[in-house]
């Protein structure tokens, strides 16, 4: 009989599992910002496709360089790295010299995430601390808009974008102000259609709402994201600005315009709901999102700067842990010790 | 808060069932095996003293080993036969135990021994718990803990609901199942005797919406409606687990580190109640239980009637393997123990094992580390933080994994590492942190 010489395996239950990966929920994740990546592209030309390719790019070198020396093993086949790429990319503004896309895309991964020991210890979404570093180092970049579905935008690429690296970007398109800036600093109210369709200028991914809805809703159905923490972005934001637009109409926006300009979107279905840097249970995650609401409210109406998205989630992020230590789950049988007597 | 009282526990996970492999499959009767292997040590509890010695013969349902003292359960022969060997048999766990091995004689009618009958009418409560006892039964489920123990009556406790568990929520196993649709006679009996040892004035049997079937059939032949009720529950694992059951069928819980009988409640497995009024009239001992044989390395898959004490290559042997089996496991796939070796026998405990091939187990994959997803915290049934216990057990902080994150009420029910996408083996490193803080709590 053949089985006698047969070994067994011998592993600890549970013996069966679910067949969710890592790599499936991040490959899922890519899947949802593609359809992102594809408008941005639509709206902004090729400096678009040149942007978050060169994002993408600088973020796997260096997870990948930095992995080889230290591990001896490349991470970038579990496709985290990829997300971060693309998001990192889709929060610059179009026309942004490539250098600069470069040198933040290596920053946002080496500081924000290989420092920290990889995928699973991020503090903070590495997208964003890329980001960060961009304002921080070239805010005049970081703030010169192009206007969407300018005509020649897939036979021409803006001279700034190949500029020479540490030279200053020579900007030849005349600007589009944002939104979120002319409701600022003009006080223009843009309409809130072209904002949920993604007619306006501003970061390449941020602009059309729809699809950014359409990708988190994916990812909610197919359980791959947190509901609770868009939802906690969205009902803080919406009652904040409601409030305040009630009581003084002409000095402040409509919830409908907060919701749907800058990167309220793509920040609460995308770079708020990474899951390594944010709480870990429903009602943390939730608690999370109305910090990040009420923070995106406050900078935009009352800070020196128009958006304020990236900086309230980067809060929040250094908060999360501090709310997991917070907000626990109460085990079974502890709440009713006082008060269960089997009646 | 009420809002989970209405059918159900908070969390809980839904592993695909693959019951439908055996669970319309009429229970069997197993051949004798050549030798039986009869371990005295339940898995709780003080081990059995034989009271025979080497060479002697017995017969199938003798008493072979008498029970040592109250957390104790006697061992009776599960065939006629000669007594081998008094002394070690391998067990699940690698090591050898106690325990008695008996040749079978080959041609023997094999006639069950009847001992004094425990009659409902007539028998006080103490004698009914007596006689459990003296049947040598334990829970079928598969804890095996001396079903005798938890009916024993405490000056200061009463017992207002007995639940008859009948959940049976592990994939694969369709022992209870069976039992339900075909014992059925015998359940109400176990009861009516269980519902006088504890004094309960009712009885609820849950049941999972899968069984529906033993639901309809335990409903329209049970006589005593005023007291015995059935349930239909909504299928989540882990169901079965005696405090989840309790917070579904009443919506109480029981208090961490305490017993069901502190919410007033006795929980039994239906099988444990079938075998009940099956021994009980007779004084007959346990020496045989039913048992799923599953999975896909296995050719005659089925819901056997199986002598305890029969060693699992005969088992095997008898059913037929595949020609790729790679992993044998006793009980079902979420909390059963795989096996070392062969060698080892059926015990009162095994509800049923399953053998996977290599298209199942696979290579094993590969684990990252933990990315927060809290699937593990949205599915734990005792609502503890298996993300932040698994980083802890990492770090070694037992201390703080017991004190702080109440890792003592964790059964291992394998809900979070069932659903960890990062494959990490969160259970094992709770059973080992169990482990070495009871050595540190100790020292």
């Amino acid at each position: 009989m053949p089985h006698k010489e047969k070994t067994l395996n011998i592993g600890s239950s549970p013996h069966i599992s679910s067949g969710l990966s890592v790599e499936q929920i991040m490959r899922n994740v890519v899947w949802a910002i593609l359809p992102i990546v594809a408008f941005a592209i639509y709206a902004f030309g090729l400096t678009a496709l040149l942007t978050i390719a060169t994002a993408v790019l600088a973020c796997v070198l260096t997870e990948h360089w930095f992995s080889k020396k230290t591990q001896h093993k490349s991470t970038i086949s579990d496709w985290s790295v990829v997300i971060t790429g693309l998001l990192y990319g889709l929060t610059l503004p179009p026309g942004i010299p490539l250098w600069m896309v470069f040198c933040g895309g290596v920053i946002g991964v080496a500081m924000g995430k290989v420092m920290f020991g990889g995928l699973g210890f991020n503090p903070f979404n590495p997208a964003l601390v890329g980001r960060a570093f961009l304002q921080a180092a070239f805010p005049v970049s970081m703030t010169t808009w192009m206007p969407a579905l300018s005509p020649d935008r897939f036979v021409s690429i803006p001279a700034s974008v190949y500029t020479f690296p540490f030279a200053t970007p020579n900007y030849d398109v005349v600007s589009g102000a944002t939104p979120l800036a002319a409701m600022k600093f003009d006080s223009v109210m843009t309409d809130t259609s072209d904002l949920i369709m993604g007619l306006t200028s501003g970061s390449l991914g941020e602009t059309s709402g729809i699809v950014i809805l359409l990708g988190g809703f994916y990812l909610i159905f197919r359980k791959m994201m947190n509901w609770r923490i868009p939802a906690g972005i969205f009902v803080s934001v919406i009652l904040l600005t409601g409030i305040l637009h009630g009581i003084e109409p002409t000095l402040y926006p409509t919830p409908q315009f907060m919701l749907f300009s800058g990167g309220l979107m793509l920040g609460a279905m995308f770079m708020a709901t990474d899951m390594v840097a944010s709480p870990i249970t429903s009602l943390g995650c939730f608690v999370y999102g109305a910090i990040i609401g009420i923070l995106v409210v406050v900078i935009r109406i009352w800070g020196g700067i128009p958006e304020g998205v990236m900086y309230a989630i980067l809060f929040a992020n250094a908060l999360s842990p501090h709310i997991d230590r917070i907000i626990r789950p109460v085990a079974y049988g502890t709440r009713s010790q006082r008060t269960s007597n089997g009646r | 808060m009420t809002w989970y009282r209405h059918g159900g526990f908070r969390h809980g996970a839904h592993p695909p069932d693959d019951k439908d492999d055996t669970n319309h499959l009429p229970i069997r009767r197993f051949p004798f095996a050549p030798v039986m292997i009869m371990p005295l040590l339940p898995r709780i509890g003080a081990p059995a003293i034989p009271t025979v010695r080497e060479g002697e013969e017995v017969m199938r349902g003798q008493l072979i080993a008498r029970a040592d003292g109250f957390m104790s359960v006697p061992v009776h022969a599960s065939a006629t036969g000669t007594i081998k060997k008094i002394g070690l048999v391998p067990s699940i766990n690698g090591e050898m135990v106690g325990g008695i091995t008996i040749d079978v004689m080959p041609g023997s009618t094999q006639e069950v021994a009847e001992g004094d009958p425990c009659l409902l009418d007539s028998a006080t409560p103490e004698e009914i718990v007596n006689a459990i006892q003296q049947a040598g039964i334990v829970g079928l489920g598969g804890a095996a803990f001396p079903t005798h123990v938890k009916l024993k009556k405490q000056d200061d406790r009463y017992v207002d609901t007995l639940i008859i568990n009948g959940v049976e929520c592990e994939p694969y196993l369709t022992t209870d199942h069976r039992v339900m649709l075909e014992q059925s006679d015998d359940i109400f009996l176990g009861i009516r005797y269980l519902l006088k040892a504890t004094g309960a004035k009712r009885a609820i049997i849950g049941i999972e919406a899968n069984k529906q079937d033993a639901a309809d059939r335990l409903i329209s032949v049970n006589p005593d409606k005023d007291r015995v009720s059935v349930e239909v529950l909504n299928v989540k694992y882990p169901q079965g687990a005696e405090k989840m059951l309790i917070t579904a069928l009443l919506g109480r819980e029981v208090p961490s580190g305490g017993l069901p009988l502190d919410v007033h409640v006795v929980v039994v497995n239906v099988a444990t109640t079938a075998e009940i009024g099956q021994l009980l009239p007779h004084g007959r001992g346990i020496q045989e239980r039913v048992i799923t044989i599953t999975g896909p390395g296995i050719k005659k898959m089925g819901n056997y009637r199986i002598p305890i004490g029969t060693p699992l290559r005969f088992a095997l042997d008898f059913v037929g393997m595949e020609e790729n089996i790679s992993e044998v496991f006793i009980g079902g796939p979420m909390m059963g123990q795989a096996v070392p070796n062969l060698d080892i026998p059926i015990t009162k405990g095994t509800s049923g094992f399953v053998a996977f091939t290599e298209n199942e187990t696979g290579p094993a994959p590969k684990v990252y580390p933990c990315i927060h997803c809290g699937h593990c915290v949205d599915v734990c049934p005792m609502i503890l933080n298996p993300s932040q216990l698994g980083l802890l057990a990492k770090n070694q902080q037992f201390e703080n994994m017991v004190q702080e994150y109440n890792l003592m009420d964790c059964f291992e029910c394998g809900a979070c590492s069932y659903v960890c996408p990062s494959h990490i083996p969160l259970v094992q490193y709770f059973r080992m942190a169990k482990k070495e803080y009871r050595k540190i709590d100790a020292a």
